[in-house]
């Protein structure tokens, strides 16, 4: 008898993981949006709106260290071009945050002000329907999965592999960067899009808007990591982590490694696209630096840090190396790449499982001791 | 049939499983005359170096023969043609009557009923060996079949079948890493014939093997002869002799001499090539 999907769903995670889902879910939905509203602002139990923003950007880097830990944790491909991915899908979820503004800009006109700078008189066509919600959701998901594709496709049938995968994909995230810097290229150039007003019709810096933003984003870290447990768990991740393993044997074993890579790399993109989605409204920016190669590193070291091929370990590496950065760049700013720096070395050469894999050490030598 | 809707696509699995992969076409197998594996003049050349040179080679249906040859002689090369690794310069590589080998990519090539072992044992360490061989049961090996596959009951029973053949039930859950060896080298036989192929490519079977371990293969071998063809590449001269059949010596990327294993030992060009190095 062949089990339902959605009981293969539920047990994909262990009851422990389920619980600590719920207790997550119940703190960003529940605790917080409390925390924040009923208390006042010099009151210890208040939670400032700096802290929600902070932390609901580094649910959205955690959503992108997952996409990672799919790609490379476990299919044993390492993108240095993730922050493309997440780049497109901030992009396109930006134009209509630009188009919501309406005439309240500086140059109080239909268009964006960038476009009224360059004195363009209409939008370009692909800005054409920019203004519907569906629309753009839509394109947070097709553009990074089209991109993904493509690329993917060629690199992966030419079995471009290792290093050289991921040199191209940083030369990728580059070339891009630079096309959007470009103001002709028509979307704001080096500025980017920024001085967002409202999102749906609501004031995109209000208290609720913000708590709504920082539920959505927890809800979507919560449903990618089952998603992500699911397909790990499935037939499909154990060839994924077998084409990481022993590729050939795979091929001589009758299964085709290219549509097996494009998939992951595929879904990998598309939950970069939404977490970019998510971050441009409550971070308030999206400009090409996004697409830096050094964003893109960084993602992998968020999911070195964390763990490789441990779902979890990438969203603890992603809260950790954030949070650092965030007290880094505050208190000694000159620092941080050079802690960065150390930090990945350290990781790399003492601990190649990350602090999961620390933790899993720890755990057994006090199991032995016992 | 474009790249999208092979990708989508569900028909289900062909009796012979050469449309399961959905994106290519070829004859079914045929083996009607008798022959299992056809090669003619087969050139291989890498950097002007000729790995095989102008190869032929005939395997009949339900054969087990033995490849022997010094280091160098091409006998590697020689399976990767077969495998669809390596593309011929020149010459033809068929399997049965119909299908075309140069044409077909490795999977393809697996799905056709050609399995391969390679020389040094090639499994997945990070699985367990109830695992290594799920993933090579014949079955739909296509991403939308794999990301919904649950095993069946049958499939369960296939597997234990094979765990018992190559005696390694006590150790289903077992990291295939921690493996000896041997049991590498039967895990990866094992996985094999969850392939369920027509044809067996073997390139050092039983390296590494005690000699108890190596007999057992060989009465291994030897009974699925018959049903399958075996191409055996293999140094041991025990193993080979202990195999029977007919024995093919392999130098410098051609056929040497041909014949059961006294008369080729006793060949003077086949001493000299062994001697004289």
């Amino acid at each position: 008898m062949r089990k339902p999907l959605t009981i293969r769903i539920l047990s994909s995670l262990d009851t422990k993981s389920w619980i600590a889902l719920g207790i997550f879910l119940a703190l960003a939905l529940v605790v917080v949006p409390v925390l924040h509203l009923n208390f006042p602002e010099d009151s210890a139990f208040h939670i400032s709106t700096y802290a929600i923003t902070l932390i609901g950007k580094i649910m959205c880097y955690a959503l992108v260290a997952v996409a990672m830990d799919l790609i490379w944790g476990y299919g044993g491909i390492l993108s240095l071009g993730h922050g493309l991915f997440f780049a497109l899908g901030g992009y396109a979820f930006g134009m209509y945050l630009m188009r919501q503004i309406g005439r309240d800009g500086s140059y109080q006109s239909d268009l964006p002000d960038f476009m009224v700078f360059l004195d363009w008189k209409e939008l370009p066509w692909f800005w054409v329907g920019s203004d519907s919600f569906g629309w753009v959701a839509f394109l947070a998901l097709a553009l990074p999965a089209v991109v993904a594709f493509v690329f993917g496709y060629f690199a992966f049938r030419s079995r471009i592999k290792g290093v050289y995968f991921s040199i191209i994909t940083q030369a990728l995230t580059y070339a891009a960067m630079l096309l959007f810097f470009r103001n002709e290229t028509g979307f704001g150039g080096n500025n980017g899009f920024t001085d967002f007003k409202r999102i749906l019709g609501y004031p995109i810096t209000s208290s609720e808007t913000r708590l709504v933003l920082f539920g959505l984003t927890a809800v979507m870290l919560a449903v990618t990591l089952v998603f992500a447990a699911w397909l790990v768990k499935s037939k499909f991740g154990r060839v994924l982590t077998a084409i990481r393993d022993a590729e050939s044997r795979v091929m001589f074993i009758g299964y085709n490694p290219l549509w097996y890579k494009l998939t992951i790399w595929v879904i990998s993109a598309v939950i970069c696209g939404i977490a970019g989605a998510l971050y441009v409204p409550q971070v308030g920016i999206i400009n090409p630096s996004e697409m830096s190669p050094g964003n893109s590193i960084e993602i992998a070291i968020w999911v070195a840090v964390g763990g490789r091929g441990t779902l979890i370990g990438p969203i603890i590496g992603a809260f950790v190396v954030n949070l650092a950065k965030s007290w880094f760049t505050v208190s000694f700013p000159e620092y941080w790449l050079f802690f960065l720096g150390l930090l990945f070395i350290i990781v790399t050469l003492m601990l190649p499982q990350g602090l999961v894999g620390l933790w899993k050490k720890l755990m057994d030598k006090k199991g032995a001791s016992a | 049939m474009s790249m999208v809707e092979s990708f989508l696509d569900d028909r289900p699995e062909g009796s012979d499983g050469s449309d399961q992969m959905g994106h290519f076409v070829t004859g079914e197998l045929d083996l009607s005359h008798g022959v299992a594996l056809y090669l003619e003049d087969i050139t291989v050349s890498f950097d002007g170096f000729k790995a095989l040179n102008n190869l032929n080679l005939e395997i009949n249906a339900g054969e087990l023969r033995c490849i022997i040859g010094p280091n160098g002689a091409g006998k590697t090369t020689m399976m990767d043609v077969i495998t669809g690794k390596t593309r011929p310069d020149s010459g033809k590589a068929f399997f049965g009557q119909s299908i075309d080998l140069t044409r077909l990519t490795e999977p393809e090539i697996a799905h056709v009923g050609i399995g391969r072992k390679f020389q040094k044992p090639t499994i997945f360490e990070q699985h367990t060996v109830f695992e290594n061989l799920e993933l090579a049961m014949k079955t739909d090996k296509r991403v939308w079949k794999s990301l919904m596959a649950w095993l069946a009951g049958d499939e369960r029973d296939k597997i234990a079948e094979t765990l018992r053949l190559i005696r390694l039930d006590g150790e289903a859950d077992r990291q295939a890493g921690l493996l000896s060896h041997g049991q590498k080298q039967w895990l990866e036989i094992g996985m094999l014939l969850m392939q369920e192929p027509k044809l067996l490519l073997l390139d050092e079977p039983v390296a590494g093997m005690t000699d108890d371990e190596t007999m057992r293969t060989a009465e291994l071998f030897v009974s699925l002869a018959g049903k399958h063809s075996l191409v055996v590449v293999e140094h041991d001269m025990a193993f080979v002799e202990k195999l029977g059949g007919l024995v093919t010596v392999l130098h410098e990327g051609s056929v040497l001499a041909e014949g059961d294993l006294a008369t080729v030992q006793n060949d003077q060009r086949v001493i000299e090539v062994y001697l004289g190095r």
